[in-house]
């Protein structure tokens, strides 16, 4: 920005470029020692015997079924959102009067507002129960595809039920991202294609989502990870099972996720067990910085074509 | 848009043709509710129903203008479907909750109360108190990163990586957060530690990133001139930081600092992990147990006593609460940011 030229720096100077850059060393200090103390605390748990920890198993057998849970759970909601999110950023960015937009923005923006724990109430209490038939009905007429094989869930409190909270909570960030990127798309293109005569939706597809594609994708990790680390509306609506492995989405005998199994678990932990929670805790933090970073890596190398910095 | 293609001569459908097929699909689906007496079936039959468009485009318009129209469908469906929850959740939020809602609800706390009764005045001290302490250790720190790499990092590598890194960190797990809480206290308190403090440190874990992120973005938008007429006059770059650049930009700090409040005040995996739960009122962030709206909520939800009902009525109330604390805090962003923005871009 501006170089700083003058020959003696101020004591108000050296104070506040040492603050500033203090807090900056301080936050990498920070994000390393979430890596650093959860090593340190978990790998008692990682090295603990099974008769030391309340599962009786050593650890990765024990978290090997709550990584395959949460990757099911992340992906079908990843599935769920990512249509509904495109469809979304383009209806504010492309389809609904420029008027009212920005209001339409806002009410997709107040979903991410909403607390997990109020999600989670949601899930319970409103959306299982209206679910419930609905699997019923898939197991009886779609009950020949495995991930609706049944039986299905009374409660409706199934893996699908928190599969499609999940869904909603990231709903957000993905519009979020994909109407910046939409929005980003140079007028000139999608005016030239509207001029040579493309309907609305060909004009979309020659010349936005080529534009978008990259952004499209780190929204659609991001939002991966948002859903795999996602707590307590899966530890709240799922009956989970402990180590089970299934991709059955409307039983009522569900795999648990990492995150939930350590919210509901933790409280009465102790020992090694606590060691073994906090260890798989760094599984999913290992899990997360790496679609985490693959994610922003892939928005910032396009960085400097999409414009975003500019 | 469309009148550019008004010059080629080919058949169209009457203008109005959108808003007859709405009203014979908005027809079906009332009449299929008030038969089946299943609002759920009835949305479904006018969604389907409303396909009738671009059926009726592909025989007279032909496949392209069919398809457009097809998308056209998806993509309102997409947003529609989007609100669902949305109204579900506000409208089952303050429906439930409003029974438990009341003075003594909002006065008392849960101390010695069983069944009946009983209220989230230490649930809402707590999260008062735990995202206050978040927030005074947040704002400082990611004010002064933020003002760190607009101003002071000319974009050298450091720099290049902090904010990476601080994009990745807005992607950690709450509850990772929580542990990293735990596994930093309990070095010091030893085994099953729970502080008020502890959550936090939590919270601002998952709290600096945002504040960094929101603060750098808006100064980045104070105009350079104004920092180049302060550099002329011969202020130093600390006071043109202090006196010039902070202020221009204070409006979209505050906004993006409530927003990021907002966002911490509904975390509940951290605080289970850290700051426990108890009945009783604790003033002190230092020592022991602390109750905080969300956590309240959940274990409310999830044990329940005998009987049930009181329980979870208090869990929907306490939800009401911090929902309306949430929204609040997102209201006062956008004011803030709507009456005392400067005006220009974006």
């Amino acid at each position: 920005m501006s170089t700083a030229t003058a020959e003696k720096t101020r004591l108000g100077d050296r104070v506040f470029s040492g603050l500033s850059s203090g807090a900056g060393l301080l936050i990498l200090a920070v994000l390393a020692g979430v890596a650093i103390f959860l090593l340190v605390e978990g790998l008692p748990g990682i090295l603990a015997d099974p008769s030391e920890v309340k599962s009786s198993q050593s650890f990765w057998p024990w978290v090997g079924p709550l990584v395959l849970g949460t990757l099911i759970a992340a992906v079908v909601a990843l599935l769920i959102a990512m249509p509904i999110a495109i469809g979304v950023a383009l209806f504010i960015t492309h389809y609904a009067p420029r008027r009212i937009a920005q209001v339409l923005g806002y009410l997709i923006d107040l979903l991410a507002a909403v607390p997990s724990v109020v999600y989670g109430l949601w899930g319970i209490w409103v959306l299982s129960g209206t679910m419930a038939p609905v699997y019923a009905w898939f197991e009886r007429y779609l009950g020949f595809i495995p991930i609706f094989a049944g039986p299905a869930s009374a409660t409706g409190r199934t893996l699908l039920t928190a599969c499609i909270v999940l869904a909603v909570m990231i709903l957000p960030i993905m519009t979020a991202i994909c109407r910046e990127i939409f929005l980003q798309t140079p007028r000139l293109h999608e005016e030239a294609a509207l001029a040579l005569g493309a309907t609305r939706w060909e004009m979309i597809r020659m010349a936005v989502f080529p534009y978008a594609r990259s952004g499209i994708v780190s929204g659609a990790m991001l939002g991966l990870g948002r859903a795999l680390g996602e707590t307590m509306a899966v530890a709240m609506v799922l009956s989970a099972t402990a180590g089970v492995v299934t991709a059955n989405l409307i039983s009522s005998t569900n795999p648990s996720t990492i995150a939930s199994n350590i919210a509901l678990s933790f409280a009465e932990a102790s020992g090694k067990s606590v060691n073994a929670l906090i260890a798989s805790g760094l599984v999913l933090f290992v899990i997360t910085f790496g679609v985490n970073f693959a994610a922003r890596a892939i928005v910032d190398r396009r960085k400097d074509f999409s414009g975003a910095n500019g | 848009m469309s009148h550019v293609l008004d010059a080629t001569p080919t058949l169209r459908l009457p203008t109005k043709a959108a808003h007859l097929v709405v009203a014979a699909a908005l027809l079906a689906g009332v009449g299929v509710w008030l038969t089946g007496d299943s609002v759920f079936l009835g949305a479904l039959t006018a969604w389907a129903v409303c396909f009738a468009l671009p059926l009726w485009s592909l025989v007279v318009e032909g496949s392209r203008k069919a398809t457009d129209r097809l998308v056209t469908l998806l993509v309102g469906s997409a947003f529609a479907i989007a609100l669902v929850p949305l109204f579900s959740i506000l409208y089952e939020v303050l429906h439930r909750g409003t029974k438990a809602l009341g003075i003594d609800f909002l006065t008392f706390s849960m101390r010695n109360v069983v069944g009946e009764g009983g209220g989230i005045y230490h649930a809402i001290i707590g999260t008062l108190l735990i995202t206050g302490a978040a927030a005074v250790i947040s704002i400082p720190i990611g004010l002064f990163a933020a003002i760190y790499l607009v101003e002071y990092a000319d974009g050298n590598r450091l720099s290049r990586w902090l904010r990476f890194l601080v994009d990745v960190m807005t992607g950690i797990p709450s509850i990772v957060a929580g542990l990293f809480a735990y596994a930093l206290f309990v070095l010091f308190f030893g085994e099953g530690v729970r502080l008020g403090i502890g959550g936090s440190v939590a919270l601002s874990v998952l709290m600096i990133p945002v504040v960094v992120r929101s603060s750098e973005e808006m100064l980045k938008l104070v105009p350079n001139e104004l920092r180049e007429a302060s550099y002329a006059l011969g202020v130093p770059k600390w006071r043109t930081i202090a006196k010039v650049v902070l202020p221009t930009a204070l409006a979209g700090i505050v906004t993006g600092v409530t927003l990021a409040i907002a966002r911490v005040i509904g975390e509940t995996a951290p605080l289970l992990i850290i700051a426990g739960a108890t009945d009783s009122v604790n003033f002190n962030l230092f020592d022991g147990r602390m109750a905080t709206l969300p956590v309240f909520a959940y274990a409310s939800q999830r044990n329940p006593g005998i009987p049930p009902e009181f329980s979870i009525e208090r869990a929907w109330g306490s939800a009401l609460v911090l929902l309306l604390i949430v929204m609040l805090l997102n209201l006062v962003a956008r004011l803030v940011s709507y009456y005392f923005s400067p005006k220009g871009e974006r």
